[in-house]
């Protein structure tokens, strides 16, 4: 488990929701965010283990860390810079 | 080459070439309530990746962006051996088969939280997905531009291959 200590700028819950909420959700909170912000986003999707490291790496995203409790798993994400 | 077009050419190399957001292509060919979904879903999950997306409404398909066709989207039970209810093909065709199945499929939907195709719909236009509307489909089928969804690009398969040669990924459903 790896539990960052940077300062969250915003939480998002998207426990109940599937595919592809989380990733839509979670990619409209990151657009708003401004870089070095972090997202901290809670989902249920089994899914998301492999979704949100993907979103991350995808959108240019730096994935802090994820703790994976089993019913459900916490992602930290912090805004990249523009590309 | 002379020495000015030769300093060119090398500050050319030298600039780091503007990056390219990848792109997905997709092809919605089919107008079935279950079969609307999966373009959606990937475009909008495109999208949501910062990609550019784009998807091409053919055939059946178009039915996705037609203002009254696309809240009636129905999935049938009848040859449909995997559908949201098992019948034999014969009950299947009774009346009332599709609409049920439809009904099951839409409660499956609400009871997971999904959204309904209409909502996806405007996910991904609120993310800039494209809508390619096929124009022989339209032709074809009678539909006007009136008939489909506001912000669609009537357009034929030149088009869209123009938008989908420059895709990574290209996927036909």
């Amino acid at each position: 488990m790896t539990v960052p200590i940077q300062e969250v700028t915003e939480t998002l819950d998207t426990s109940g929701l599937l595919c592809p909420l989380p990733v839509y959700k979670a990619g409209l909170v990151l657009n708003r965010l401004a870089p070095g912000e972090v997202l901290h986003l809670v989902t249920t999707d089994p899914g998301a283990l492999e979704d949100i490291p993907a979103l991350a790496r995808q959108r240019g995203d730096a994935l802090l860390g994820v703790d994976n409790q089993g019913s459900r798993q916490l992602f930290w994400i912090e805004k990249g810079s523009p590309r | 080459m002379t020495t000015a077009a030769l300093d060119l050419a090398v500050a050319e190399a030298e600039t780091e070439p503007a990056p390219r957001p990848k792109r997905i292509a997709l092809v919605a060919s089919k107008g079935t309530l279950d079969q609307a979904y999966p373009p959606l879903i990937l475009a909008t999950t495109a999208a949501s990746l910062g990609w550019e997306a784009g998807v091409y409404f053919t055939f059946y398909g178009l039915d996705i962006i037609h203002r009254k066709r696309l809240p009636k989207l129905k999935v049938a039970s009848l040859a449909n051996p995997s559908g949201p209810i098992q019948l034999p093909n014969l009950l299947g065709a009774i009346p009332g088969a599709t609409a049920a199945a439809t009904g099951v499929m839409k409660k499956w939907m609400r009871d997971a939280n999904m959204p309904p195709a209409t909502e996806f719909i405007e996910m991904a236009r609120g993310l800039g997905v494209k809508f390619f509307a096929c124009s022989t489909t339209m032709g074809v089928m009678g539909v006007k531009e009136g008939d489909l969804i506001d912000g669609c690009l009537i357009a034929g398969a030149a088009a869209f291959l123009d938008f989908a040669a420059e895709a990574d990924v290209q996927l036909f459903i």
